[in-house]
């Protein structure tokens, strides 16, 4: 569609049950109590002229340009800060006023250079309406005021620009840092005609706090904080609404364009899960869509040591096709199987596990949240009946109290981060556990009222602890735990739970924690009111991570923290369609939806609608696939945008799985450590290429819109449907929405979606069916889907990974704010220029002892392996606890990490690694194989 | 796969179900094999059974569940 500005109302929406009627300009408008005047104007079409104001921020009535008059009152008060009253009525155009704001405009002018023609924001500048609006035809105070000429422009950002001429000192950047993502970077220094934007410490903006999350550049209302490709390339000519792929959060963004080329991203405030804002990943880190490093040309070779050869699409579908043929043949249809991606939507996701089941003839298809998620899955199915956070992001806004346990929203999460953190500085409480200091523990005007630093491995015990002290405290919730849960789960759970061992002293020994913090915030979360627990891939990614999700819906029910605003249990997903991935039967024992393939019924419907015979018994999990590769039953894999030989634990153990298969396919946008493994590779699609849906962390589902087409000719569920046609079962689709349609007749709580419903309504979040055709943004409401809420008993069981006099130290991973994941995408943007490289963060009395100061290469060693990397001293780890992240593949940071995992879903157990950390002056062993394996690849 | 992976992964799964009784954990270990492990996974834990002393013994029971074998 051609460009076309989002509406500006100047002051936030207001919700209120009481409404407000008043006369605009002689037009009747009825508006929610506590509107602005400002607001009420724009709902009717009226737009008063304004430059401090804007919908996101709260109103700061500074510009003094959105004056008007009301009847029976005197003065011209602005109408950002004037809120509405019954029976007003207001007048933004007179004599008066149109006079009053061209002599405000004037002094803005006279104080601003008029290099229009040349500037940036020419056609997209606020001033400039302004003064359009305003009529303004002459300065009489002449145009030399001090508008800082000369003052160097900061261009220390990589992706924007600070020029300080083109300021008008209106506040907005200040005040969206403060107040939308909750930074406190900017503020206005000096007094006068010296005032300007200050990052930080009167530092470039580069060396200051700022996390360019884009909410000061997307606020300015001139050229004054730019992106630096609207400077480069010029203002954009049309926009298509999509979904970022990054985080879970799944925000929604304006790809604004210049032809197919993206000038920038900006975030839509229509988006459910971000409205209107965005971190520097979303915003800023799109560039790798056109990487040079992209791989545009279908790949094949016989051997792994062949060098690669361009072939066409035929040949390299003809290829895979001969090679799993061959492979089923010999081995059986039990030797081959697929994984499929998170970062693919969920219409690509469902072609691939159809193509598994129909085509393969088996179950063996998993997904990527094997290793992060899968325990969520398990927990919150057997606790509520299905594998969903209960809550949509808003719903935090309602929250009294907030507990954030493993989970680094600030980094991993951001924009959910900054809704979280408003909520905090207006007073909500929050318990943080987590072995490290994150930096939600002390950030400006937050500070976490209770941090549990349990040592790393030991969830459970503190859950238990917790849900203790709720139980011999008489903190139950007997009135919700009588109407929803089951009694007699509730009535064994009680006892299990109020025994000794479980109590906050027992587990003392155990967590670290100490007893007294465990009982004081085991009070703050079942008195608040309403609790919300925020969780991430530092609960499940654990031996006992199906476990400690089961513990946490025990203390939700428990309290009554279900069923309503501000409360809830809530899963933050690590991938931007983590949540779509599972829902589309990625797992190798369920269909879509979460029916077991054993259920006859269920099968029986996918048989009919797919015209074959299924297997109704379960498949091999990715763990599961590398074992059986490496015995010799598992031969051919079909790996769909995953990076394995980075991403998942004991890498030296994947790399000899990879090693032993006959056929290995990788779909991707980029050669990766797992394509050194491959046979084939079939060129993959951005999300810019991508046409279908993201169903994001609070189950909402987004449509991706292509701004692009395909850089390699087909789209991903193309290729998937062809090479299931080779294998002899009739794939086909005309589009994507069709695959949708199909999704939606199999998929009872997907019934109501449909591409239409999406381009109506924007999202709508799942259960969208007949019950609820406009979806269900809170679940559980009045019961669970299971009916009755199930306690589950969760005793604490130490993990096998333990330390001793060879490994006294525990590792413990996780990611950055800049980067993202294995860092495909966000190592080929200029987001390095935040990381670089992975480094080792480590106690300052931990290093002392082995000689170590900050910057030292270091060797991390642990059973499974070696590699080096460079020491971070801090005490934001406790004594006894190392941490790193895993980014960029020749740290090889899951060389070390084990192959223990979660008791139910095989989950890996990233969190705990007994390490041992010294001095080093080489690389390890495994990074000296990895740089001769990358030059090998690279052809030299 | 290797037999000390299995016998891991199932003991695993017998020491969730500790606080449960007896015959609801053989029951809880024997169900879960059945729904969540590929068949030729379930046919090598049998094999291991027999006579296996690693082993949790509650496995060892869940593995007459002819659920498993199926």
């Amino acid at each position: 569609m051609t460009l076309k500005r989002e509406q500006d109302f100047g002051t936030p929406k207001r919700a209120s049950d009481t409404y407000i009627s008043l006369k605009v300009d002689g037009h009747d408008v009825r508006v929610p109590e506590g509107s602005s005047v400002m607001r009420a104007a724009e709902e009717v079409g009226i737009s008063i002229p304004k430059l401090c104001s804007t919908d996101k921020l709260e109103a700061f009535g500074s510009c003094r340009l959105c004056l008007v008059e009301v009847e029976g009152q005197r003065g011209t008060p602005s109408s950002c800060t004037t809120p509405v009253r019954q029976g007003m009525t207001v007048h933004t155009q007179t004599e008066k006023l149109k006079r009053l704001r061209r002599g405000v405009m004037e002094l803005y002018i006279s104080d601003h250079p008029l290099e229009c023609l040349t500037c940036s924001a020419n056609g997209d500048c606020e001033l400039q309406d302004a003064a359009g609006e305003v009529g303004l035809r002459e300065v009489r105070y002449g145009y030399d005021g001090a508008y800082h000429p000369g003052t160097e422009v900061d261009a220390s950002n990589p992706y924007f620009q600070y020029d300080p001429t083109k300021c008008i000192v209106c506040s907005r950047c200040v005040r969206a840092c403060a107040e939308v993502q909750g930074t406190f970077a900017l503020t206005i220094g000096a007094r006068g005609f010296e005032s300007k934007v200050t990052a930080g410490m009167d530092e470039d903006f580069m060396s200051s706090e700022c996390v360019s999350c884009g909410a000061c550049v997307q606020a300015c209302p001139t050229a004054t904080l730019m992106e630096k490709s609207i400077v480069e390339m010029g203002q954009p000519s049309r926009v298509v609404e999509t979904t970022c792929a990054y985080c879970g959060v799944g925000c929604s963004f304006r790809a604004e364009l210049q032809g197919d080329e993206v000038v920038r991203m900006v975030p839509s405030k229509e988006g459910g899960a971000n409205e209107g804002h965005s971190c520097v990943k979303g915003r800023f880190a799109w560039g790798y869509a056109t990487h040079k490093d992209r791989v545009t040309s279908p790949l094949i070779r016989d051997r792994v040591t062949d060098p690669w050869r361009e072939v066409s699409w035929d040949e390299a579908i003809a290829f895979t096709v001969d090679r799993f043929k061959e492979i089923q043949a010999e081995h059986g249809k039990g030797a081959i199987g697929a994984v499929t991606s998170s970062r693919c939507t969920n219409e690509e996701v469902w072609v691939v596990q159809k193509m598994v089941r129909a085509a393969f003839g088996n179950n063996n298809v998993d997904t990527c949240a094997r290793v992060c998620h899968s325990p969520t899955g398990y927990g919150l199915k057997q606790t509520f009946g299905t594998s969903a956070g209960t809550q949509d992001f808003r719903s935090v806004e309602q929250a009294d109290a907030v507990m954030v346990i493993g989970a680094n929203p600030t980094d991993a999460h951001p924009v959910f981060a900054s809704r979280l953190k408003k909520r905090l500085r207006e007073g909500a409480k929050l318990i943080v556990a987590d072995p490290r200091r994150i930096d939600l523990v002390k950030t400006p005007y937050v500070r976490a009222a209770h941090h549990l630093q349990l040592k790393p491995g030991t969830n459970v015990a503190v859950i238990n602890a917790l849900a203790h002290v709720v139980v011999t405290e008489g903190l139950v919730d007997e009135t919700f735990v009588a109407d929803r849960c089951e009694a007699e789960s509730f009535a064994r759970w009680k006892a299990f739970i109020a025994q000794e061992m479980n109590s906050p002293e027992t587990l003392e020994k155990a967590s670290g924690v100490p007893a007294d913090e465990v009982r004081a915030a085991a009070r703050v979360y079942a008195t608040a009111g309403n609790a919300a627990i925020y969780y991430g891939l530092g609960v499940t990614e654990h031996s006992q991570g199906s476990t400690m999700v089961m513990g946490l819906a025990n203390l939700a029910m428990a309290t009554g923290n279900l069923g309503r605003d501000g409360v809830g249990v809530n899963p933050l997903r690590g991938q931007n369609n983590v949540q779509g991935a599972c829902d589309m039967g990625s797992f190798p024992h369920e269909y879509p939806g979460y029916r077991h393939v054993s259920d006859d019924a269920v099968r029986t419907s996918f048989e009919n609608a797919w015209g074959v015979d299924l297997y109704g018994e379960p498949g091999l999990r990715i763990p599961n696939m590398f074992a059986a590769a490496l015995d010799g039953s598992f031969k051919g894999m079909f790996i769909q945008g995953e990076d394995f030989a980075q991403s998942d634990p004991d890498v030296q153990n994947v790399e000899a799985a990879l090693e032993a298969m006959d056929c290995v396919v990788v779909q991707d946008i980029f050669l990766s450590e797992t394509t050194k493994f491959a046979h084939v590779v079939l060129p993959g699609t951005t999300f810019l290429e991508k046409d279908g849906t993201f169903t994001n962390a609070e189950r909402r589902i987004n449509r991706v819109r292509p701004v692009m087409e395909p850089k390699a000719g087909l789209s991903e569920w193309e290729t998937v449907a062809r090479v299931a046609q080779g294998l002899g079962y009739d794939m086909h689709y005309e589009n994507a929405a069709e695959i949708m349609d199909e999704i939606a007749r199999l998929t009872p709580t997907f019934k109501g979606v449909s591409f239409a419903l999406l381009d109506r309504e924007g999202s709508v979040q799942w259960p969208c069916n007949d019950a609820a055709p406009e979806g269900t943004p809170i679940m559980h409401m009045d019961k669970f889907v299971r009916g009755k809420g199930q306690f589950m008993l969760t005793q604490y069981v130490a993990t096998g990974e333990r330390t001793n006099r060879k490994f006294p130290l525990l590792l413990t991973t996780g990611r950055i704010l800049s980067q993202y994941n294995v860092g495909t995408q966000t190592r080929r943007t200029k987001n390095s220029e935040w990381h670089a490289e992975d480094v080792l963060e480590i106690h300052p009395h931990d290093a002392d002892v082995r000689g170590i100061s900050d910057g030292d290469l270091v060797s991390l060693a642990s059973r499974k392996g070696e590699v080096s990397l460079h020491a971070k001293i801090t005490a934001r780890v406790p004594q006894g606890v190392t941490y790193t992240t895993f980014h960029f593949p020749q740290t090889g940071a899951n060389v070390v990490t084990t192959e223990l995992s979660d008791w139910a879903t095989n989950c890996p157990e990233y969190k705990v690694t007994a390490v041992q950390v010294g001095l080093t002056n080489r690389e390890s062993d495994w990074q000296e194989r990895f740089h001769v394996r990358a030059l090998t690849t690279a052809g030299e | 796969m290797k037999d000390k992976d299995l016998i891991r992964m199932a003991n695993q799964i017998a020491s969730f179900f500790t606080p449960y009784t007896d015959e609801e954990a053989v029951a809880g270990i024997a169900d879960h094999i059945a729904k969540f492990w590929e068949p030729r996974m379930r046919k090598q834990l049998l094999a291991i059974g027999v006579g296996a002393k690693d082993l949790d013994p509650l496995v060892l029971r869940a593995l007459n569940d002819p659920a498993i074998s199926a």
